[in-house]
């Protein structure tokens, strides 16, 4: 590895952030008392929607199967509370659409305490029995994308992980959920971690975390042991960090070649969220049925860290924080970087929502753009060494085919352009736009 | 200066002797195309609109020439230049229907409700991907203009209620709306097909009813008051088969609790507002 790139641990480009994150960074996760209702949209993980299994009128039990994958790249949904189904039906989510949802009207008289049952047989799996297991229970990546974790294990014939990479940068700011996680159930985290090195062969792991969290660095350093085989890589606070192909630039000092995938090089990234449901999914046979998100922003009264079961709609989650302060003018689900701004508060928690951000008229940019006086900012923000000023003006005059030329396919839209813009050009959206065309158009469809 | 001399005089030889010899192939080794070919594309309006299925305004004339098409296939040229063609080839203009696009939406911002508000590039296809823009229903018109900006005879105008109006006298049924609307909301329709569904959503009853007033809620009236198989519930919504053989008539609206089948004057949304009944509207807003 290149020295300087060792002692800098970063990668090149990027931008810096305001980080935000000093109203959560010390507040130990706390439990989201369980409410009433619970909305859980069948697609809530990337790939074909799940099937649900109840009907309407069934009384579940908390952890139980409600919805089985609908193919390979689809994970299973399970009840996050005791009660009764009440409606499978269309409901809002968070982007805007109608999706199919089971909705569940939780029991006011019954226990939400989930009988632990360890799996003693977790060693005895083999590869493939442990990818089914994770698939039925539900895992997917929790850093935000919510991609299901056991394609992402399923490699191809005479392929091997040679290496697992834990991605703990939480680069996003405002964001403290994967921090407060590192910080306090380091041991379990680090049994994630075994687990799935021991199951996919992988001879080293390593956590990646951003120097901004010296206490998750200590209190990790302090719990590895030797036999942990697992290293702690402090990197360079930078946004996006935490996207898989910097992490890994910032790691190995190699690049991910544009069409290859992070296991072509014999490496998997997993967020420390999803590492950690997995040591619980084992330990205690809870399926992925709650997450811990951060509530923050400058329009919440009381900004937490909490672990909230999945389906629970963010109005709920915002009046046990307090309620919003009546300047806010936008919630975001997700971090304020990537997050989509919220079309309505009854959307529910889904697996891959890191945190709820509420913002006011002041923190929120002005709107107002004007001309590029090509600058060059965003071409030096972008990780992925696009020009994002030519693509949004490309996307602008419609010349979509022109923008594929351009690599507008290998945009990860992170909104490092957008942020760096002294113009104020919407260039992600942009960009966004382009790319939502050119799929539409390579799936054949209008 | 002798040298400056030397390469102007081999440049004018150079060019006198392959200006020649150019004029000299051109000559006698020409191929010589269909000249109709040249004489129909002068006629044709050359915005290579792609209307008639072409690629382009040649392509069709090659067509034509050909006899594999009408002039009438090209919907953008006048009367005149179609008879000037046929006069030409020697053949019948031929029939074409006048076909408009269509829009199956009739939510403006005046029926349909709003749950948030979009700020940022105006473009339908950027809002859809925040959030699904402003409205509450997912599949109805964003009203941000994508189809006004696409249209490349400016047919499309988006009227008070921020609808698209579509201009029947410009409108080429070239389909560009159809192309960029991210909803996939138009359908290029013969002008005399008057009976059309202004809905998308797939909801039933008061679901539907919840996100738009002039919403399709599923009731089927309009498949019992219509000739028999004329209309037929597909996913929730009436579909119009005009292949069917039942005449259609302004019969089918008569009973639709929304307006939400509509028996279309020329113009879709002139008189946006006056299409539905006033009682349902206060339905919903209890609702």
């Amino acid at each position: 590895m290149n020295p300087v790139a060792a002692i800098r641990r970063g990668f090149r480009h990027g931008v810096h952030p305001a980080q935000y994150k000093a109203q959560t960074v010390d507040l130990p996760i706390q439990r989201l008392p369980f409410g009433h209702r619970y909305v859980l949209p069948l697609g809530q993980h990337l790939g074909v929607p799940a099937q649900p299994v109840v009907s309407p009128g069934q009384q579940v039990r908390r952890g139980q199967l409600i919805a089985q994958p609908g193919g390979f790249v689809s994970a299973s949904l399970h009840s996050p509370v005791t009660g009764r189904v009440r409606a499978i039906e269309p409901r809002r989510t968070a982007d805007g659409s109608l999706q199919l949802a089971i909705e569940i009207e939780a029991d006011r008289y019954a226990t939400q305490h989930l009988e632990p049952r360890p799996r003693s047989d977790r060693l005895a799996l083999s590869l493939t029995e442990f990818i089914e297991e994770l698939q039925s229970a539900g895992i997917v990546g929790l850093g935000g994308a919510a991609f299901p974790t056991h394609v992402k294990y399923t490699m191809p014939e005479g392929k091997r992980i040679r290496h697992l990479l834990i991605n703990g940068a939480e680069c996003e700011p405002y964001l403290t959920n994967d921090h407060r996680l590192m910080v306090e159930r380091p041991a379990t985290l680090l049994r994630g971690i075994g687990i799935v090195k021991r199951k996919l062969g992988a001879d080293r792991a390593t956590i990646g975390i951003e120097r901004n969290k010296p206490e998750a660095i200590a209190v990790l350093k302090s719990t590895i042991r030797r036999h942990h085989r697992t290293g702690i890589a402090p990197l360079q606070v930078k946004y996006p960090q935490g996207a898989e192909k910097m992490l890994i630039r910032a790691i190995f000092g190699v690049e991910v070649p544009a069409d290859k995938l992070p296991r072509d090089l014999g490496i998997v990234v997993n967020n420390v969220g999803t590492l950690t449901a997995i040591a619980d999914y084992f330990d205690f046979g809870m399926p992925l049925i709650e997450r811990v998100i951060t509530v923050s922003g400058p329009g919440v009264t009381y900004p937490a860290n909490l672990i909230v079961p999945i389906g629970t709609p963010v109005r709920e989650v915002l009046d046990f924080c307090g309620g919003l302060k009546p300047p806010t003018r936008a919630v975001v689900m997700g971090g304020p970087m990537m997050g989509l701004p919220l079309p309505s508060l009854d959307v529910p928690v889904v697996k891959g929502t890191s945190g709820i951000l509420a913002f006011t008229a002041e923190s929120l940019p002005a709107r107002r753009e004007l001309p590029c006086i090509r600058c060059g900012r965003c071409l030096k923000a972008c990780p992925h060494f696009l020009n994002p000023s030519r693509l949004g003006r490309l996307a602008r005059l419609g010349r979509y085919e022109d923008m594929r030329r351009h690599f507008a396919m290998d945009c990860v839209e992170c909104g490092a352009c957008t942020l760096s813009c002294p113009s104020g050009i919407p260039l992600t959206q942009l960009i966004r736009v382009g790319k939502s065309k050119l799929r539409n158009s390579a799936a054949g469809s209008i | 200066m002798q040298e400056a001399f030397v390469a102007t005089s081999i440049m004018t030889g150079l060019g006198v002797f392959f200006g020649t010899a150019l004029a000299i192939a051109s000559r006698f080794l020409r191929v010589s195309g269909d000249s109709r070919v040249e004489e129909v594309a002068d006629q044709l309006p050359g915005s290579n609109c792609g209307a008639c299925g072409r690629p382009g305004c040649h392509a069709f004339a090659e067509a034509v020439v050909s006899g594999s098409e009408t002039p009438s296939g090209c919907t953008v040229a006048t009367q005149e230049s179609i008879e000037a063609i046929a006069e030409l080839l020697g053949v019948a203009p031929g029939q074409q229907e006048k076909r408009v696009a269509r829009l199956h939406c009739a939510g403006g911002t005046a029926q349909a409700f709003q749950i948030a508000e979009y700020r940022g590039f105006e473009s339908c296809r950027a809002a859809t991907i925040v959030a699904g823009g402003g409205k509450g229903c997912p599949w109805g018109c964003l009203g941000l203009g994508d189809c006004a900006r696409a249209c490349t005879f400016k047919a499309i105008h988006l009227n008070q209620h921020s609808l698209p109006v579509v201009d029947v006298a410009n409108c080429t049924a070239c389909g560009d709306c159809v192309l960029a609307c991210p909803r996939g909301l138009f359908a290029i329709l013969p002008l005399t097909h008057r009976l059309f569904v202004q809905c998308r959503s797939p909801l039933v009853g008061d679901d539907a009813r919840a996100l738009c007033r002039v919403a399709c809620d599923s009731c089927g009236r309009c498949v019992q008051d219509a000739a028999p198989g004329l209309i037929r519930m597909e996913e929730n919504l009436p579909v119009v088969d005009y292949g069917s053989g039942g005449p259609a008539t302004p019969q089918a609206t008569s009973r639709c609790p929304t307006g939400a089948i509509q028996w279309l004057t020329e113009v879709q949304f002139e008189a946006a507002g006056a299409t539905q009944p006033q009682d349902i509207a206060a339905h919903v807003e209890d609702h």
